[in-house]
């Protein structure tokens, strides 16, 4: 309450100041309005309300090697490059100590050629990942590997980096 | 239209937006030999809400087949005509005909086709439609024009499906319009792509992909109702929709067994079966004509191309052998020509094949998803050029070429109607 009492007046002095430096007119001050407090129920000084210290999921550290969940691919290859394997091992690795946790794996392309093609071409990426995955032991039940063809583009525009870009399977946890 | 919006995928037809002008057209090319035909205002066409004789000016001169020649003059089906003038004035047959509104708000459409060489009447319809159908009686008068003259059904009152995307804000449609672009009405909308809508031989339903569920997943939709169901819902992805030529069945393509395969279905989504079966990718099964073959595109031999099979299964047999990448196979309604894409020379391009023969022809560049008119005399194709994506069609001999473009977004995706009543 202390704290809200000196910010409240900090705003004011702030707001005062400012107002002193800019020659306009005064306008009437704001009416605000205050929620009235809530009484905090008498506790019982003796009480003890335990507190478990949050043990971060990996998977939600954004700083963390799963924060990595794109495989990329070399034009016309469906085969994953030396870059993505530890990104595959990574969440293969979360994967086979989280049974209970499903991934979908997203195939994308450049939008180059013909958009069921470019589908299954998609799918192929998507289906490389899921093999890599699934012979480092994650069980299939865990993994859905589909397409998004040329329609979801990372990169928009043509040229080599775009289509670089799209040339790409993404890790979807579900 | 902003309704449209907060409703995402459950767009009837009730409640789409119908509204002129969608596309522009433009014209390049005609054909070898045009039939030099004279159309007339119509008697009292300004009534009806749409200028009858001019839809039909529009349709015969989009067609290349014919050199329109502007009558200049008002003309009703039932004023005696000198047909002699008009011989002399380069035609070969006259339209001409008249549009009165009814007591009950209808529009009587009268038209007679002229035989301004020998003389005589070579065709003649009358209707009674309600006035927001005065557009499709001028297209089905259109049609009548050029079956007489060319002895081939008319096209004009057949309808198209598109896709229409604006990806930078998520809005994805697919659209249904007269054959020409006019009359756009939307059929589904929402935040994720579709692709591949095929419609149904009797012309009242649509099969498409839709990215909704976040993978690809096929959909039926009745355009009438807006009511809609999976067809194929399998683990993996799910794609490229095909309808047989009877309307009962579908061919499919889907990744379940690791790759993507080709799947026969019954048009209730029963009746799932396995119909190719390699380790690469097969997929965009077409029909044939008759029903008993399925074309489709497999990388079996290392890169994309074309091969066939029974509809029941077994041996494929390989059908294009010149460029590594053949793709997006479709038979043409009579059964003798295949178009295909094909990438030569780095673009990609529209050919046809006679089937009979193996004879090739180059007939566009810069096409994808290629979709024949119901007469098979013309071909529709997603256009890349400038950065978007536009609609054209082409004469199946090359020679007669236009674009439709619109001003926003891209347009891709075509599949052409069928013939309808």
């Amino acid at each position: 309450m202390r704290n809200t009492k000196s910010l409240a007046f900090i705003i004011a002095s702030a707001a005062l100041l400012a107002a002193c430096k800019t020659p306009v007119p005064e306008t009437a001050a704001p009416v605000v309005e205050k929620s009235p407090e809530p009484v905090a129920a008498a506790q019982d000084p003796r009480d003890i309300r335990p507190v478990e210290t949050a043990t971060v999921d990996p998977l939600n550290d954004p700083k963390g090697v799963l924060a990595n969940r794109s495989v990329y691919f070399d034009f016309d290859s469906y085969v994953v490059r030396e870059d993505g394997k530890p990104v595959v091992a990574n969440h293969a690795g979360y994967l086979t100590k989280n049974q209970g946790r499903k991934v979908l794996i997203q195939g994308n392309t450049d939008d180059r050629g013909g958009t069921e093609y470019n589908l299954a071409l998609g799918q192929k990426r998507a289906e490389a990942v899921r093999r890599s995955m699934a012979s480092l032991g994650v069980a299939e039940n865990q993994m859905e590997a589909v397409s998004l063809g040329e329609e979801k583009p990372k990169a928009t525009g043509s040229g080599e980096a775009a289509w670089a870009e799209n040339r790409r399977a993404d890790i979807v946890y579900q | 239209m902003k309704k449209l919006h907060t409703i995402l995928f459950s767009v009837s037809l009730l409640m789409g937006s119908a509204a002129h002008a969608q596309f522009r057209v433009e014209i390049a090319g005609v054909s070898s030999t045009q039939i030099p035909v004279a159309v007339a205002a119509f008697a009292d066409e300004g009534v009806a809400p749409d200028q009858v004789s001019a839809i039909i000016r529009a349709d015969l001169e989009r067609s290349g087949v014919f050199k329109v020649i502007d009558a200049g003059q008002v003309i009703s089906d039932s004023a005696s005509i000198d047909a002699g003038a008009w011989k002399a004035r380069g035609a070969d047959a006259l339209v001409v005909g008249s549009v009165a509104r009814q007591p009950d708000g209808r529009f009587a459409v009268r038209y007679k086709l002229l035989d301004t060489v020998k003389g005589g009447q070579l065709s003649a319809l009358g209707g009674e439609v309600q006035p927001r159908y005065t557009r499709l009686q001028a297209h089905r008068i259109a049609d009548d024009v050029y079956e007489k003259l060319t002895g081939v059904r008319g096209i004009f009152s057949t309808r198209i499906a598109y896709v229409k995307e604006n990806r930078a804000g998520r809005n994805y449609a697919l659209a249904v319009a007269d054959a020409d672009g006019e009359n756009e009405i939307i059929a589904v909308q929402g935040r994720e792509p579709i692709i591949s809508p095929s419609w149904s031989p009797d012309g009242g339903k649509v099969a498409y992909v839709s990215f909704e569920d976040r993978k690809p997943v096929i959909y039926m939709q009745d355009l009438v109702s807006g009511k809609r169901r999976v067809i194929a819902n399998e683990k993996g992805s799910n794609s490229a929709p095909s309808w047989s030529p009877d309307g009962s069945k579908l061919a499919i393509a889907l990744s379940k067994s690791g790759s993507y395969q080709v799947y026969i279905v019954n048009a209730d989504g029963s009746g799932l079966r396995r119909l190719s079966n390699s380790n690469g990718i097969d997929t965009e099964p077409q029909f044939s004509a008759d029903g008993q073959t399925i074309y489709f595109t497999s990388d079996r031999s290392g890169g994309p191309q074309i091969y066939k099979m029974s509809v029941n299964g077994g041996n494929a047999t390989r059908v294009t052998f010149n460029g590594s990448y053949n793709i997006s196979p479709r038979v043409a309604p009579d059964g003798k020509t295949l178009a295909w894409i094909s990438q030569r020379d780095g673009g990609f391009s529209l050919y046809a094949m006679d089937l009979a023969s193996g004879q090739e022809l180059r007939l566009a560049d810069g096409a994808t998803e290629p979709s024949f008119s119901p007469n098979g005399k013309y071909i529709m194709y997603a256009n890349k050029g400038g950065g978007r994506t536009a609609l054209a069609v082409v004469s199946v001999d090359g020679r007669v070429k236009q674009r439709l473009t619109t001003k926003a977004g891209n347009i891709r995706e075509p599949s052409w109607g069928p013939f309808m009543k």
